[in-house]
């Protein structure tokens, strides 16, 4: 189970976070001008990688706040979390 | 039969205080201190069970929590009866009755033993290639397998004992108090970590503790005692915890372990009333260090498996640590220098060895030489080929090994005895470390998987760690710790040290037998009777990767995990396929290392605790007025309020035809309740529901859908414009937590530029809902000031007004097709204000109803209940609500799904209305809809959803999802069912008052 360090609240246990899928997939701002492939490409399409993975977690037994993390999945190591709107500190 | 084999001069039991137990229903004695196992063994007795498949007669093998054979039922009363228990770890007390558990009619006569002449015939894979097949069988095979398997009884009553569940951070956590976690605790808690020692025995020290002779010193004492002096001083030290009869179940990422602590099974039963019985221990160290030492690896040749055969260890541990004898003349087999060490404790306590049985030819070292001196015959270079004795080993037959290991040679000679001591080496426990994440890496030399890298803040010591004699302990492990945990000095440097151990070690995995492997029986894995045959033979198979040749072969599958054939498995594999060890890999290690009971599991969350209750401010009452309740979510809700005697179908439709007759009242205070604020409160509105939100007058409510953004409906419900910038939104019961979350994450993530703020206020107001035709008289008569006319109040709007000094909102909105009223009072003031309805409805025949009243009230209408007429699968449109979906907005959560090429099929499944033929019969929710009872297969157009008889109709009505239903109106179709078909007819949802004049009436 992993400790996660909540930019607002600081290091948690797992259990009070909810993970929340790929992070950095942005809605696109006109939907209605996009093909049926390009909108299945926003609403379906999700990696999974084996590796450095950006993820969205939220706080939601805490402070409630949406944040990010990057993660490796090969070996759970949590390499930074960081705020919604930030730029990844790591490529 | 129950001859004492108890000898002087043990460390754990006390001989003045007598225990006497029951066993397969005979009483036996024992002393305090005693394991189950130990006081068998004490009285004699080695049989304790039957194996899995063939059911050969097994006894006691090791003295640990690896072993496979003894495990046994407790009884302790019907509702404390325990199965899977090791007579090997559970301490006796005073009434223990225990019995065999994998064996009927009886241990010493059991019918499953036919199964060992069968052997030939139950090959690795029977159960797959046999009992598979064919696959409507199964159910048949099953009965017998598991009778017969019997793999001990569950208690069918609930468990009275108290289990608890306890977070614990700690700087240094250590695993096993053996020596080297010992000096581990000792170190750090001297230098400064919060220190936690956790260890599964009852005892600390391990197996050094009983290592008490001249042929092992630390500074000029004998190693048991300077280890002892150690320990007294571990005692004393103030920032460390010591925590006994404490097993690691699991070691997960980031250093978080999950531990059992056992507080009484130890205890006579009568002194555990009201105690805690087990501890979940939720362990969070900054630091770990694993010690968990290393298991005797046993020899694999034919019939290793008789009662008598332990590990050499074991026996040496029952003699040391329990003053118990194994046998009388034994025999031990091994292929290093540990059995010697046995063979000298066992000479020190009077306990006679027959001759020792060594695979290495050319041997030396000081354990020898004593064992020679004391006139016992040792064999060198030889190996066992056979064994004798059913229910108890009474000879072996050896011959001499060839130079390469390869074959036997020479004549065989027999040997009697009646216990056989083996030991193949040492296999270091990694389980803990491998499930953490760490990668092992295989030494050559000893043949042994160590650790290699480590995932977390953690390291192994001693011989879990590949260290297995003394000296390489007390030399690795200082420096080990001094870099582990940043310190320069420890108090073991300059230590004298002195063992008489040898390293050397013949490995040969499979010893050869003048039989052919085919007709040997050589068990690798004892619990689930898989041989070495069965390894070979899934490799002859195909089978190559080590993971599918365990679940084929089933070895290692066992409650042991494999502790003990592993390794051996492991070494066959790579012998018959000619692949290297360490490329191989190993099977996973899953947690827990030990089992736990579901009690550990489950600690307090049980009965009424097992999930929170919620309860509305009004609850009360409506327990006082007998109402029955349903569960939504976390929810108690009335569900009817049955009297004299009512029936469900009874009471309903008497609240249903009241409600629409005179007046109803019903308590809405489950539903979702956000407050909504903010200078952009209407553009999120827009946003995220399907119709256009920013025309809304102030004072005014309106009905909205929620959507997903692939389109599907997933909630609804009324929101009130209260100010400019102000609203309330209400959402389903079971909704309200999933809707707050989503509309958090689109402003938090998507749109953190709008300026709104939401706050769930579910709790803070109650919802009374009084509706039917007298609905506005009773409301008047409990809010005087307030003006109803339906020109100042009309449908779809809201007040502010006051009850008494008590501020509350009304809207006058309604889900049942009624004119209707709610009021939004503060939770504490709830049940006076509707026991104020109830006194003013009085004249009216107010109604109390349920939640099921109210799905029918609504079914009526045709309103939709979001998660019951509707599955992640139903697009507004589906539902025939094309009306609320605005096409002038740009966007809203969901739009741009609602015209991909899949939603607008045609044929999709569409909400309607089922009329059945004849008027009485009630449909099944949930039941099929078909038109062509011919075709096959029968094609599924659809289901019933939702079904009810309506009093105020007379008839049954019901609605439904059809593949095309839309344009399928008056047509006749089909609801199967198990003895009868269902004719109904599809008609528009809505069967009661379509032109909406009951809100008004
Ligand atoms: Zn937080």
């Amino acid at each position: 189970m992993f400790l996660i360090n909540c930019p607002f609240c600081g290091e948690r246990e797992q259990s009070e976070f909810k993970a929340g899928g790929e992070a950095h997939i942005v809605r696109p701002k006109q939907p209605t001008e996009l093909s049926d492939d390009q909108w299945a490409e926003y609403l379906f399409m999700r990696k999974n990688i084996k590796g450095i993975q950006f993820e969205r977690w939220n706080h939601i037994h805490g402070c409630r706040k949406w944040f990010n993390m990057v993660r490796d999945t090969s070996n759970d190591e949590i390499k930074a979390v960081y705020k919604m709107g930030e730029k990844p500190p790591i490529k | 039969m129950t001859k004492n084999l108890r000898v002087k001069s043990s460390k754990l039991v006390d001989e003045t205080y007598r225990i006497s137990f029951k066993f397969n229903g005979t009483t036996y004695y024992g002393f305090k201190g005693d394991t189950l196992a130990s006081a068998l063994l004490a009285n004699n007795i080695h049989l304790v069970g039957r194996s899995f498949k063939y059911h050969r007669p097994r006894g006691i093998m090791t003295a640990g929590s690896e072993e496979p054979n003894a495990i046994v039922q407790l009884h302790n009363g019907t509702s404390r009866t325990e199965p899977n228990v090791r007579a090997t770890e559970i301490e006796i007390y005073e009434g223990l009755v225990a019995s065999s558990q994998n064996c009927w009619p009886s241990v010493k006569f059991d019918i499953g033993g036919i199964n060992n002449f069968l052997s030939p015939l139950l090959p690795a894979g029977f159960y797959y290639k046999t009992f598979m097949w064919p696959a409507s069988f199964w159910e048949k095979y099953e009965y017998f397998i598991r009778k017969s398997a019997g793999l001990g009884k569950s208690p069918d009553v609930p468990d009275p004992d108290i289990y608890e569940h306890k977070y614990i951070h700690c700087d240094v956590l250590v695993i096993g108090a053996g020596i080297s976690g010992i000096m581990a605790a000792k170190t750090a808690a001297k230098n400064g970590f919060k220190t936690l020692l956790v260890e599964e025995k009852s005892y600390l020290g391990g197996s050094t503790i009983y290592q008490d002779s001249e042929f092992f010193k630390i500074n000029n004492q004998n190693s048991a005692s300077w280890l002892e002096k150690e320990i007294n001083e571990v005692k004393k030290i103030e920032n460390l915890e010591i925590k006994t009869r404490t097993s690691v179940a699991a070691f997960h990422g980031y250093n978080f372990l999950l531990a059992r602590e056992n507080l009484t099974d130890h205890l006579p039963l009568e002194q555990r009333e009201n105690k805690t019985r087990q501890k979940l221990l939720k362990i969070r160290a900054k630091k770990v260090i694993t010690a968990t030492g290393s298991i005797e690896r046993p020899l694999i040749f034919d019939n290793n498996d008789r009662p008598g055969i332990l590990l050499s260890s074991a026996i040496k541990k029952y003699a040391d640590l329990f003053g118990v004898a194994c046998g009388e003349k034994n025999v031990l087999f091994t292929n290093n220098d540990s059995a010697y060490e046995t063979a000298i404790s066992l000479i020190q306590k009077g306990i006679k060895v027959q001759a020792i049985i060594d695979n290495r030819e050319e041997i030396d070292s000081k354990l020898i030489k004593e064992t020679e001196k004391n006139n016992i015959k040792i064999y060198k270079g030889y190996t066992i080929v056979d064994t004798f004795g059913y229910k108890r080993i009474n000879s072996v037959s050896i011959m001499k090994l060839s130079k390469d290991g390869q074959k036997v040679i020479g004549s065989k000679e027999n040997i009697s005895c009646d216990s056989l001591g083996i030991s193949g080496g040492w296999t270091p426990a990694v389980h803990l470390f491998t499930q953490s994440g760490g990668k092992l890496k295989f030494r050559d030399d000893d043949q042994v998987f160590i650790p290699n890298t480590y995932p977390s803040n953690q390291i192994s010591i001693g011989s879990c760690n590949g260290d297995f004699t003394l000296d390489e302990i007390l030399i690795n492990t200082p420096k080990l710790l001094k870099e582990f945990l940043n310190i320069t000095k420890t108090e073991y440097e300059n230590i004298e040290i002195f063992s008489a151990f040898n390293k050397s070690k013949r490995n040969i995995w499979l010893l050869p037998s003048n039989k052919i492997v085919g007709k040997t029986k050589s068990f690798v894995d004892f619990q689930n009777d898989a041989t070495a045959k069965d390894i070979k033979l899934a490799l002859r198979e195909g089978f190559r990767s080590i993971e599918h040749v365990k679940r084929y072969t089933t070895t290692g599958m066992g409650t042991d995990q494999g502790k003990l054939g592993n390794m051996h498995a492991l070494g066959i594999i790579s012998e018959t396929a000619s692949s290297k060890l360490g490329e191989l890999g190993t099977t996973t290690f899953r947690p827990p290392y030990t089992p736990l009971t579901f009690g550990t599991i489950v600690g307090r969350n049980v009965g009424k605790y097992f999930d929170i209750t919620r309860k509305t401010p009004i609850h009360e009452w409506h327990v006082e007025n007998k109402a029955e309740f349903e569960n939504v979510g976390q929810w108690k809700r009335a569900w009817y309020y049955p009297k004299n005697g009512e029936n469900m179908h009874q009471a309903v439709q008497r609240e249903s035809k009241a409600a629409r007759d005179s007046a109803g009242i019903l308590d809405a205070s489950t539903l979702g309740k956000i407050d909504i604020q903010g200078t952009d409160a209407s553009e999120f509105l827009n946003r995220v529901y399907t119709n256009a939100w920013s025309k809304l007058e102030i004072g005014k409510c309106r009905y909205g859908l929620m959507l997903n953004e692939d389109g599907m409906v997933y909630d609804d419900g009324v929101t009130t414009r209260l100010d400019e910038n102000h609203y309330i939104m209400t959402t389903t019961t079971g909704g309200a937590a999933t809707v707050l979350g989503k509309l958090e994450d689109y402003l938090q993530t998507e749109w953190p530029e709008l300026d709104v703020y939401l706050t769930s206020v579910t709790d803070h107001y109650a919802t009374i809902s009084v509706c039917g035709p007298n609905s506005k008289k009773i409301i008047q008569k409990v809010i005087p000031e307030i003006d109803l006319s339906d020109k100042d109040f009309p449908h779809m709007s809201f007040r502010n007004s006051i009850i008494g000094k008590v501020k509350c909102r009304v809207m006058r909105i309604s889900f049942t097709g009624e004119q209707s009223y709610e009021i939004n009072i503060q939770a504490n003031y709830a049940k006076s204000v509707w026991e104020n309805c109830m006194e003013a409805g009085k004249e009216f025949n107010i109604t109390p109803y349920g939640t099921e009243t109210m799905h029918l009230l609504r079914a009526e209408k045709g309103f939709i209940i979001a998660g019951q007429d509707t599955d992640a699968t139903m697009t507004p449109i589906d539902l025939q609500m094309d009306w609320i979906v605005s096409k002038k907005k740009f966007d809203f959560i969901g739009k741009r799904s609602l015209y991909r090429s899949d939603t607008i099929r045609e044929d999709r499944k569409q909400l309607v209305g089922l009329i059945t033929d004849n008027p009485e019969e009630i449909l099944e929710e949930g039941a099929q809809i078909v038109a062509d009872m011919n075709k096959t297969p029968i094609e599924m157009l659809g289901h019933v959803t939702s079904s009810y008889f309506s009093p105020n109709l007379k008839k049954s009505i019901a609605l439904g999802v059809v593949k095309g239903g839309k344009n399928m109106m008056g047509q006749k179709l089909i609801i199967p069912m198990e003895k009868k078909q269902i004719n109904v007819t599809v008609t528009d949802p809505v069967f009661l008052d379509k032109e909406n004049k009951r809100l008004n009436a």
